[in-house]
């Protein structure tokens, strides 16, 4: 844990760093990557941490082995009031695992979100928007598409892949939401991890009983053939992770989405006349607003030096992978949404060994939702000011709370 | 130097299936039924060679190297 003076905490600028709009990266990110790219900040708890904010060292630092990922470990830094008692009440998380054990946890898994089977899934998820956009279609003016759209897409997807019940969705979004609320307190979150574990014990038991056509009932499958045994709290964490991981963080980014093709018609008119532009859109719409930049912590497992500085084992490290994606060495004039930008390589999914395993199916859900709204409501515009919209400044992700549209 | 034939190298041991190199070019790449990274090739030339280099840039889990021949 990184050891400073009271007095040199006080002066560090607090993170999570707020923003004050939706466009613009704040002020300190820009300030530290000039004047100091191996910097510290205190988060919410009080300790002190390194903060990265060059592409070049965020991408080292969460390649290196010498940076482990487990979010129990002294020194790892703390997003929320609660994190660590509500995650050691639970079988550890992939996203905590480091080396061999992460790698074989997650090689389990990764045939699931390869190309061709995310490929596969085109026509369900091409079901889902459609249903979506019919049901808007039938409702009063204005519709909030954050709650018609944004939210229900992926969390159907979700439940389609893990093979859960479509009448719990209610309780999925109510329980998953204030998970992810940034003012549950830490003991409300306690519960809400419990009720999660629960839901997900008994779907796996269902899914022992009566196996399907998806990812729960194959992991179970592979596990009788490999060991004879279920590893029934393994698969629990699995099955809570996936849909942690690919709610909020889909949802937002398709409100985010949706109002930028708004607001900007060359974008609008670029994709309507050729669909292929979506999937070059949609990179730089996920670089460009970097709504996980609180997902990249790390801590040290070792004494390593990055950028003069030595990162002593133990201690902290937020690697801002909003600040590496606004980095001019490897993004010129990065502060601009440029559709004409390559911008494959943006670390908005992280790097690494963690880098998301949802990436794939996130990018082709982001393109099918965007190119089948616009054709499907071609004249969808906003229902409000621009500058009354309500983005999450307050949120761990970076998204709307609401997005209020007519046509 | 992009036209100089280059040597691909990919480690199915070290690879997380984030599937960078088959979008990148999914003639020089694929992932095999575990979703693991299967080279097609072994070499690139010609304007293959900076799709390669790029796959190797984007590839997360550093399973994909070249090496210049």
């Amino acid at each position: 844990m990184l050891n400073l003076d009271p007095e040199e905490v006080a002066k560090l600028p607090h993170y999570p760093v707020t923003r004050r709009c939706p466009y613009e990266i704040p002020e300190v990110y820009t300030r530290l990557r000039t004047e100091e790219p191996v910097s510290k900040v205190v988060m919410s708890d009080g300790q002190p941490v390194w903060f990265l904010s060059r592409y070049e060292d965020v991408r080292a630092v969460l390649s290196d082995p010498r940076f482990g990922a487990d979010r129990l470990a002294e020194g790892f830094p703390n997003l929320a009031l609660g994190q660590r008692e509500g995650l050691s009440k639970q079988p550890k998380f992939m996203i905590s695992m480091d080396g061999a054990e992460h790698s074989a946890v997650r090689r389990r898994v990764i045939s699931d979100f390869s190309v061709r089977r995310v490929a596969e899934l085109r026509p369900t998820i091409q079901k889902l928007v459609d249903d979506c956009v019919d049901r808007i279609l039938d409702l009063p003016q204005p519709v909030d598409l954050v709650a018609e759209l944004a939210l229900p897409v992926p969390t159907l997807l979700l439940a389609e892949l893990v093979g859960a019940n479509h009448a719990d969705h209610a309780y999925f979004i109510d329980l998953v939401h204030r998970m992810l609320w940034r003012k549950t307190s830490g003991e409300e979150r306690v519960q809400i991890s419990i009720g999660l574990r629960k839901y997900f014990d008994d779907l796996i038991a269902e899914k022992e009983a009566h196996p399907g056509d998806d990812l729960i009932s194959r992991q179970i499958a592979l596990q009788r053939e490999e060991t004879g045994e279920i590893d029934r709290e393994g698969l629990n964490s699995l099955a809570q992770l996936l849909l942690i991981a690919g709610y909020e963080s889909s949802a937002s980014m398709i409100a985010l989405g949706v109002h930028t093709f708004l607001t900007r018609p060359d974008w609008l008119a670029a994709i309507r006349t050729d669909p292929a532009r979506t999937s070059v859109a949609v990179e730089e719409l996920l670089r460009f607003y970097s709504i996980l930049d609180v997902a990249a912590g790390r801590v040290a497992l070792e004494d390593v030096e990055i950028g003069g500085e030595t990162i002593r084992a133990g201690d902290g490290v937020m690697a801002s992978v909003f600040a590496a994606n606004r980095d001019p060495s490897a993004f010129p004039d990065p502060d601009r949404l440029d559709l004409e930008r390559g911008a494959r390589h943006h670390v908005a999914f992280g790097y690494g060994p963690h880098q998301c395993l949802g990436q794939n199916l996130s990018r082709l859900e982001l393109q099918i939702v965007f190119d089948t709204l616009f054709a499907r409501v071609p004249t969808l515009r906003l229902a409000v000011d621009e500058a009354d919209l309500p983005f999450k400044y307050d949120a761990l992700a970076f998204g709307l709370y609401e997005l209020p549209v007519t046509w | 130097m992009s036209g100089a034939a280059v040597r691909i190298t990919g480690d199915p041991e070290v690879c997380t299936g984030a599937g960078q190199c088959v979008l990148t070019d999914p003639a020089m790449f694929a992932q095999d039924d575990r979703g693991v990274v299967e080279l097609r090739t072994h070499r690139a030339e010609g304007a293959r060679v900076p799709r390669a280099r790029e796959a190797v840039f984007l590839c997360p889990s550093g399973a994909l190297s070249i090496v210049e021949d």
